[in-house]
């Protein structure tokens, strides 16, 4: 089996549905699917990549993953034009500087040996994850914003938990990190990347969950109120948008119907405050037209 | 690694051999799924019990789909191979306690409009009963009640013969004719207006429209699902997986593409340009270096004393392309040029200019339509509601429709210009003023011919592809999203 070398871990979680209800503790609703697939990347030591569309908590679950079980998150944010020096490691090109002028006399042969050792390694947050006594989880935050070539980084450091530095030699993981890989698919990620992860896509929650989460994440908002919340959401989305309302739009909108002091949604205040929920001139117009009953003289307060 | 036991209901093979027929078949259905990953899944599901249908089916979704576009095929496929696993999707047996269905009275032919005899519960309701009970069940929300109707109902109404080489959209069809789904939203709208204390106001009432909508798309799956176990039961999982494949969203044919599927396509479409229109600007930006600029090198080298050490290059200005789309827009052809000028609008940051022409057997310029417009989809819908196209008869007539492009826009086509002529080139047997085509050829940069037609039909009947083709720089065969998708970054 494709196991990883690494030394293999305390299993974390008991069974699925422990891990649901542990992240609802955390705050985060999981459901079947995310609950399960967690549970597996754990058992089998492998990282997951999630995606989905924008604003549904991809990033959020690693976090509370990490809360749950105790773990350091470190995270690496990734970006155009991120390299190797900024994701795994690098040397501390000063302080060798620095180390080579300030014994001059010393033999070359000791200065070398001493030049490349761990005192001058600066862990970049992939090397920092593999070499962490403690537990971690590593979230790799949109993956799909490098290039494809710098995706190879990511290929030893996910099937071996490894990381090779010429000069040192291999750094293998103390313990298996739950990785997180999260990408907004604006591009297709390389065979080799998908094949070491499980896929977990996160698309928009069912009503029923939707409800939960705006019960859980918003305070002081009553039951009546969530649910219709979470019905016009529902609505919103069934319509041909450019861009359909997230989860976090809908608890922005949510927390602002509570400051509002506003306990029932009628078209009126779903207008007015629909430019929460959509970001597009006509995403909104769509919207309006769907749901008020008079059009007209509400495109005209604008 | 220590599979999980075989469960013993309705396991007539061991799970080993059934995964790996469910893998098979997977490839089968175009799902690229690699060894690794094949081990990968056998691994997951020693950490599952199969009983959990669910977490099994996420634990192999986890492992094998790597692409959300694939998730509906996988779904179908995994139905297929594990619906007769777990206790609550057995096939319900005598004395089952959830939805009571004798075996005999299963597949019986006939309307089934008369109550089917013997048996307790729901068996013995006239079908009056069974309606209102259904109906409450929508009203309340019932999924549980929802999922054993949805049992009955097929019991009695699919009217299902062993045997038949079918799919089961028919019984899909003949169970929901009789259930009469589509007067009950109105119906329960009707109810839940006299059951609110006050007048619903128009938002209430297209939320509790939606609500209700929703509900009945679930019984509809319900039903489906259950035909298709009962079929399954019947004809084996092999035989049934063959009658279901249906090809992924990006290599659905555009001409033969039902409804359902072009609604996939459409959703399909807005992700793949912004992944195409991503990819191509970067591409632009990673692009090569421009020429070598001799005079601004000979400058530099003057520090040098002359020796032109540090080589200068121009800016690199790839020249965006003009283009012309001229779009037969036909019945039998429309879809296809639906997406095409779809995808080359999304994407028209990458040209110069953009212009598009419609055709039948009269052409349109309809450029006109998507100026200043957000929303491509909108507007392709305008142009095929209110072009102009149509001369004498609605006839597709190439010949007339590039006569009159040519007489009115040959000034327009520059060297600069690339032009795509979408199309199947059938032409009913009208002239085909190829003519027209090869002196477009000589003025624009490049003319190319996008055919939605499988190759093996070009130049068949009345398709005279060929002949125009021999004046195109390049015929393509694009028959669904992923040619489309290949072509245009070609193009670009």
């Amino acid at each position: 089996m494709s196991n990883p070398v690494a030394p293999a871990n305390e299993p974390r979680f008991a069974d699925v549905p422990g891990v649901r209800e542990s992240l609802a503790d955390a705050n985060y609703l999981a459901d079947e699917g995310i609950a399960g697939i967690v549970y597996l990347a754990d058992r089998l030591g492998k990282p997951i990549l999630v995606e989905g569309p924008a604003g549904t908590g991809k990033t959020e679950l690693a976090k509370s993953v990490a809360a749950i079980t105790g773990a350091r998150l470190i995270r690496l944010q990734c970006y155009e034009g991120l390299d190797e020096s900024k994701a795994l490691y690098e040397w501390n090109y000063k302080k060798q500087l620095l180390r080579i002028q300030a014994e001059g006399d010393d033999a070359w042969s000791e200065i070398e040996e001493d030049l490349f050792s761990e005192e001058f390694l600066l862990t970049r947050p992939l090397l920092e994850a593999i070499r962490a006594e403690e537990p971690v989880v590593l979230l790799v935050d949109e993956v799909d914003r490098v290039e494809v070539e710098t995706e190879a980084l990511l290929l030893e450091i996910l099937s071996e938990y490894q990381v090779s530095i010429p000069e040192l030699g291999t750094v293998a993981a103390n313990q298996v990190p739950l990785v997180f890989l999260t990408s907004n698919a604006t591009r297709e990620l390389s065979e080799a990347l998908k094949r070491r992860c499980l896929y977990l896509y996160i698309d928009y929650p069912d009503l029923e969950r939707e409800r939960q989460i705006v019960e859980a994440k918003v305070e002081g908002i009553n039951e009546n109120l969530a649910d219709q919340v979470a019905r016009i959401v529902r609505s919103i989305r069934q319509l041909d948008l450019k861009k359909h309302p997230s989860v976090s739009e809908t608890l922005d909108w949510a927390r602002t119907l509570v400051l509002l002091g506003i306990d029932k949604v009628d078209a009126e205040t779903a207008t007015e405050t629909v430019n929460i929920l959509l970001k597009y001139r006509t995403d909104i117009d769509k919207a309006v037209k769907e749901f008020a009953d008079n059009p007209d003289d509400l495109t005209a307060g604008d | 690694m220590s599979l999980a036991e075989p469960p013993t209901r309705a396991g007539d093979k061991p799970l080993l051999d059934l995964l790996s027929d469910f893998i098979v078949e997977l490839r089968r259905a175009g799902l690229p799924v690699s060894l690794t990953e094949n081990l990968d899944a056998m691994e997951a599901v020693t950490h599952v019990p199969i009983e959990d249908r669910e977490a099994f089916k996420y634990a192999l979704g986890a492992t094998l789909v790597k692409n959300h576009a694939h998730w509906k095929a996988f779904e179908v496929v995994f139905e297929v191979y594990f619906s007769l696993r777990g206790p609550e999707y057995e096939v319900i047996r005598e004395g089952d306690d959830v939805a009571p269905a004798d075996e005999d009275a299963e597949f019986a032919p006939g309307q089934g409009q008369q109550p089917q005899g013997g048996g307790g519960g729901m068996q013995a309701l006239t079908p009056e009963q069974l309606a209102e009970m259904l109906f409450k069940a929508l009203m309340n929300g019932d999924a549980a009640m929802l999922a054993a109707l949805a049992r009955q109902a097929v019991t009695r109404y699919a009217g299902m013969e062993p045997g038949r080489p079918v799919g089961g959209t028919y019984y899909l069809y003949r169970t929901l004719r009789n259930l009469e789904l589509d007067e009950m939203l109105d119906n329960l709208m009707e109810a839940s207006r006299d059951e609110a204390p006050e007048d619903l106001t128009p938002l209430e009432e297209r939320l509790e429209r939606d609500e209700f909508a929703d509900r009945i798309e679930q019984l509809k799956r319900e039903i489906e699902a259950e035909i298709r176990r009962r079929l399954v039961a019947d004809r084996g999982v092999d035989a049934m997986a063959k009658t279901l494949r249906k090809p992924l969203p990006e290599d659905v044919d555009f001409m033969h593409a039902s409804r359902e599927e072009l609604a996939n396509l459409r959703k399909a479409i807005y992700p793949l340009t912004r992944k195409l229109a991503v990819r191509l600007a970067r591409k632009r930006r990673h692009g090569r270096k421009g020429p070598l600029d001799f005079r601004s090198t000979m400058r530099h080298s003057l520090s040098y004393g002359g020796v032109p050490a540090e080589p200068k290059f121009r800016f690199p200005r790839p020249a965006k392309p003009e283009i012309m789309v001229v779009a037969d827009i036909s019945g039998s052809v429309a879809a296809f040029a639906r997406f095409t000028l779809h995808l080359v609008y999304a994407i028209s940051s990458q040209f110069s200019k953009v212009r598009s022409f419609v055709f039948i057997d009269g052409l349109d310029e309809v450029t006109r339509f998507f100026e200043g417009v957000e929303d491509i989809g909108e507007a392709v819908h305008r142009v095929n509601t209110e072009a102009d196209v149509v001369w004498v008869d609605g006839h597709s007539d190439y010949g007339h429709a590039l006569g009159v492009f040519w007489e009115r826009f040959n000034r327009d086509i520059s060297p600069k210009t690339t032009v795509l002529v979408l199309g199947d080139a059938r032409n009913n047997y009208h002239a085909s003023q190829s003519w027209i085509l090869k002196e477009v050829q000589h003025r624009a940069r490049k003319v190319y011919w996008l055919n939605p037609e499988p190759r093996a039909y070009w130049d068949t009947g009345d398709s005279i592809v060929g002949e125009y083709g021999t004046h195109c720089d390049g015929v393509y065969e694009v028959r669904n999203l992923r040619q489309l998708e290949t072509f245009v970054e070609k193009l670009v």
